[in-house]
């Protein structure tokens, strides 16, 4: 197989003249300071991120705000609150006043995000409920378990995730696994599948990870002598639990809440595979928007509303740590 | 030093192992599973053309993609009403038949289809019918209709099409309809219909292609499904059966086409002649399943082929199905948005 | 009697992680096709494995453009790194925003983005797009690894090797450099890990005429998976195992 690598005239131009501009700094900063200007070594980095992070989503905004002619509307915006906005439109166009009759508020779209929000937040708190003990367990000192527990939490997040889901299916079906093995044991079988309870199946499996590793980096670097001196004092195991670890461990948990949250609210693909596409999922949504029906300013505008709605919650998120100092999963 | 040398070493390794841009090559841009990988092996031998052969998985994908990278195809295998639209669109480069002997093939039923009247654009590669699979030891002799589909008594054993034309083209056919109706009384009814059907609970799930292996492993009792997939899932369980509704259906056909972006034409029309060699055409029919459109091709697998009612439907019930037509962009939003209220009601 | 349930927990958790890997493992090696249906022990899969031209392909193209993105993001933002490090207050808080921009982005938007821009700006999507991509999700990570041990670091170090006559060149290279090598290496591993994994983005950011392993089986998920497929992840699986418990014996006799 060959791959065309070539390029745009002016992208080679671009690189060329970012590349000499960056020389070109570095010699006057070393003329001037007889010394290379460290905040330099950043800038190809600032070009690269203002190249492919900030003019994409520049990009998003004016698709959003514009129609497929590029002049600016809303309409977009109205599409999302109303689903049938440009269908009615052409009911209306075909049929004239007789097509009143015909017209409803679509409320796909609003329907959507709010089903997405409640399976992210269900995903997250049943993540937190699993996750935290697990955590906890392992940064238990008591329990001898060395980092190769953690490496087998890490393992699973390497197998591609599209296959690890396939296999959920295999077990889940009514022809599958586990309902082969109950009617083996004489049971009657029970479908698993075909609903929302096993789409946050799927996000739950494929998210724990995401926030089990924070929790584990804050209680692992908390000093243990403290929950040592409060069961000095008096405290019992749970209220130490409860008066020291929780509240020491709140950046982890936040960071483990973003990590996870984030991710889930635009799950794709588990919703079709486990789901049976009985419902979806806003990254469904924008999906097909942008792949089936080829509308990309729907799609921009969708992308901006669920930019924006993540922004808010994470500012809200933001909050409960202001120090930012939660363990990532470096 | 020594390290940083073995870091270029290997980046010079990986980038040598990219050579750009070649001649003698053909880019397909086909369904998923649509073609004898032998047939490929075999062109590849015969002509010394190297054959680039990528995939997708609904045609409207295909469309998207054939429009954001200009002249990464050289043959495409679209439906017939996209083909239509990708000529009203000028998409499409006319073929040149002298290069093509082989498209004289083509059976009389397909000539000149209403999607390219004049058959300057397209040569059939596939086609076949809608029906409904169905698995003969949990529904031993179900009503010869659509009607079937929204049966109460079959709750949650019915696998629908995740497709817009199709499943709302069905349902505006048991409704008295035409699949390609304009009327838009006829679709909001239609509309109703699919969602009464999903909130009576008879649907299992709404898929494409995942349908043909789960029907075969007996996940469900019905499924809404192309003859060509129930082909393929008959000969894998024979519990199974195919039937076209008394209603009527959609005929759709599969064609050939060259994009007007495409790179390497002639290699193209190499390609497209080699496909409608009835040899060549008989080996794809057998892989696939679905109905051939070459009259060589069906004369060479015989009393197999045209005693298959799954391959070679009667012709009474041909006279009442209907192609698809394509429907206008601003129009089928209306479409879309029905579809979308279906997939949402709870 | 608590840490024997303290390790049952555990251990169910694993095992909830596990379960499906291990069916993928098993249906490996069955001899036929379907998901559901032991028909028997087989390599069959395997063998078809390194026959299937595509898969092979596609294998080459995720562990190329690994590599290659995190050679790429590494070198960029160990540097970006440094030069963060060295700003004054205010345009390191507007750059700090700028790294964490990506992060509090959705993979499908940042997918998505990129795919615009690709189109509007009429570059052809592929190979080089799709290692673009990647460099750009990669470099704030390698940042924000590095840039803690940055932190760490004693600044007098850097001071004391000029004041000894060391080039700020010489300094780079011989004392901040070898001081963060754990956050570089951490980076550049992480980088490698979400290169591997990434599917959002890859499929956005590519044409059909190229694709790794993911977009592959996305393709492929909806005929019904082939189960050479597994039969990789199998073998993946098995070489990742081998290569984290070797690095962790290592770093466990080093500690």
């Amino acid at each position: 197989m060959r791959y065309d690598m070539s390029l745009p005239w002016w992208a080679w131009a671009l690189m060329g003249a970012g590349l000499a501009a960056f020389i070109a700094m570095i010699a006057v900063s070393i003329r001037r300071n007889s010394g290379v200007k460290r905040s330099l070594f950043a800038a190809p980095y600032t070009l690269w991120m203002i190249l492919f992070t900030i003019v994409p989503v520049i990009l998003i905004g004016y698709y959003a705000f514009t129609d497929a002619s590029g002049a600016f509307t809303l309409d977009n915006f109205r599409n999302f609150w109303d689903s049938n906005y440009e269908s009615n439109k052409v009911i209306l166009d075909v049929m004239g006043d007789a097509g009143a009759a015909y017209i409803t508020r679509g409320t796909v779209n609003v329907d959507t995000l709010v089903y997405s929000l409640w399976m992210a937040f269900l995903c997250t708190v049943i993540c937190l409920l699993l996750g935290y003990p697990a955590a906890l367990f392992m940064a238990d000192r008591n329990m001898k378990l060395g980092s190769s527990l953690v490496v087998l939490f890490i393992i699973p997040m390497w197998m591609n995730f599209l296959l690890r889901t396939i296999a959920w299916m295999s077990l889940l079906e009514d022809s599958g696994l586990i309902n082969t093995f109950l009617k083996w044991l004489g049971f009657d079988g029970v479908q698993l599948m075909y609903n929302s309870q096993a789409v946050l199946l799927g996000m739950v499996y494929n998210f724990l990870p995401f926030m089990v590793f924070p929790i584990y980096t804050v209680l692992s670097k908390m000093d243990y002598r403290l929950s040592e001196a409060a069961a000095d004092l008096g405290c019992n195991s749970f209220k130490t639990l409860y008066k020291v670890t929780l509240p020491l461990s709140i950046p982890g948990v936040v960071s483990g809440i973003t990590m996870v949250f984030m991710p889930s609210v635009t799950t794709f693909f588990i919703p079709r595979v486990l789901g049976g596409g009985n419902t979806m999922m806003f990254g469904d949504l924008i999906e097909s928007k942008f792949l089936t029906e080829g509308n990309w300013n729907v799609g921009s505008a969708l992308s901006l509303i669920m930019m924006l709605l993540i922004l808010i919650s994470l500012s809200i998120l933001r909050k409960a740590d202001p120090n930012n100092d939660g363990g990532g999963i470096a | 030093m020594k390290k940083l040398l073995t870091v270029f070493l290997l980046l010079a390794l990986l980038l040598s192992a990219v050579p750009a841009g070649a001649e003698g090559v053909v880019n397909v841009y086909n369904w998923e599973d649509y073609i004898d990988p032998a047939a490929i092996t075999l062109f590849e031998q015969e002509t010394g053309i190297d054959v680039n052969y990528m995939c997708f998985t609904t045609v409207e994908d295909m469309i998207v993609q054939v429009e954001a990278n200009p002249g990464a195809f050289d043959v495409c295998f679209p439906s017939d009403y996209i083909i239509e639209r990708m000529i009203n669109n000028d998409m499409l480069a006319e073929i040149d038949f002298a290069n093509v002997p082989n498209a004289v093939q083509t059976i009389d039923y397909l000539r000149n289809p209403d999607y390219d009247p004049d058959e300057k654009y397209s040569v059939p590669y596939m086609w076949g019918t809608v029906g409904i699979l169905y698995n003969k030891t949990m529904i031993p002799d179900p009503e010869r209709s659509w009607a079937t589909l929204w049966n109460t008594e079959y709750q949650n054993q019915v696998f629908m099409l995740d497709s817009i034309r199709d499943s709302m083209g069905i349902t505006l056919k048991s409704l008295g309809f035409s699949m390609n109706t304009q009327e838009i009384p006829a679709i909001m009814q239609a509309k109703q219909k699919l969602i009464d059907q999903k909130q009576s609970g008879v649907v299992k799930a709404y898929q494409v292609d995942e349908t043909k292996d789960k029907m075969v492993a007996g996940e469900a009792a019905l499924a809404l499904m192309w003859s060509g997939d129930a082909m393929y899932a008959i000969d894998l369980n024979e519990d199974l059966d195919y039937f076209v509704p008394v209603e009527g259906s959609n005929v759709w056909v599969d064609g050939a086409v060259i994009p007007k972006t495409a790179k390497n034409k002639e290699n193209a029309e190499k390609f497209i002649n080699f496909l409608c060699r009835p040899d060549v055409a008989q080996m794809n029919c057998e892989y696939i399943c679905y109905s051939s459109p070459n009259q060589g091709a069906i004369e060479l697998m015989g009393e197999d082929y045209t005693g298959n009612h799954v391959q070679n439907p009667a012709q009474e019930l041909l006279d009442k199905c209907e192609f698809f037509h394509d429907i206008e962009p601003s129009f089928l939003s209306i479409y879309e948005a029905m579809w979308n209220e279906v997939k949402n009601a709870k | 009697m608590i840490k024997f349930l303290k390790r049952f927990y555990l251990g169910i958790v694993l095992v909830f992680l596990y379960v499906p890997i291990l069916v993928l493992i098993v249906q490996s090696f069955n001899a036929g096709k379907s998901r559901a249906k032991w028909e028997g022990f087989s390599l069959r899969w395997y063998v078809e494995l390194f026959q299937d031209e595509r898969i092979l392909n596609a294998l080459y193209v995720t562990l190329s453009i690994a590599v290659l993105a995190m050679i790429v993001s590494t070198i960029l933002g160990t540097l970006a790194a440094i030069g963060i490090h060295a700003m004054r207050k205010r345009p390191q808080a507007l750059m700090m925003t700028l790294t964490n921009l990506p992060n509090t982005m959705p993979d499908i938007v940042t997918g998505i983005s990129l795919m615009l821009l690709f189109i509007f700006t009429k570059v052809d999507r592929g190979y080089l797009t799709m290692l673009l991509a990647h460099i750009t999700f990669d470099v704030p990570y390698v940042i924000l690894s590095v840039l803690p041990k940055l932190k760490q670091m004693n600044k007098h170090c850097y001071e004391a090797a000029l004041d000894l006559g060391a080039t700020p060149m010489y300094a780079l290279f011989h004392v901040t450099i070898p001081q963060c090598k754990q956050g570089i290496i951490t980076g550049a591993m992480l980088a490698f890990t979400l290169s591997l994994d990434d599917f959002t983005i890859s499929y956005f950011t590519t044409s059909p005429l190229v694709q790794n392993l993911s977009t592959l089986i996305y393709s492929s998920a909806r005929k019904g998976i082939d189960p050479s497929l597994n039969a990789l992840s199998a073998l993946m699986f098995v070489a990742l195992l081998i290569l984290l418990l070797i690095v962790n014996r290592r770093t466990a006799s080093a500690d």
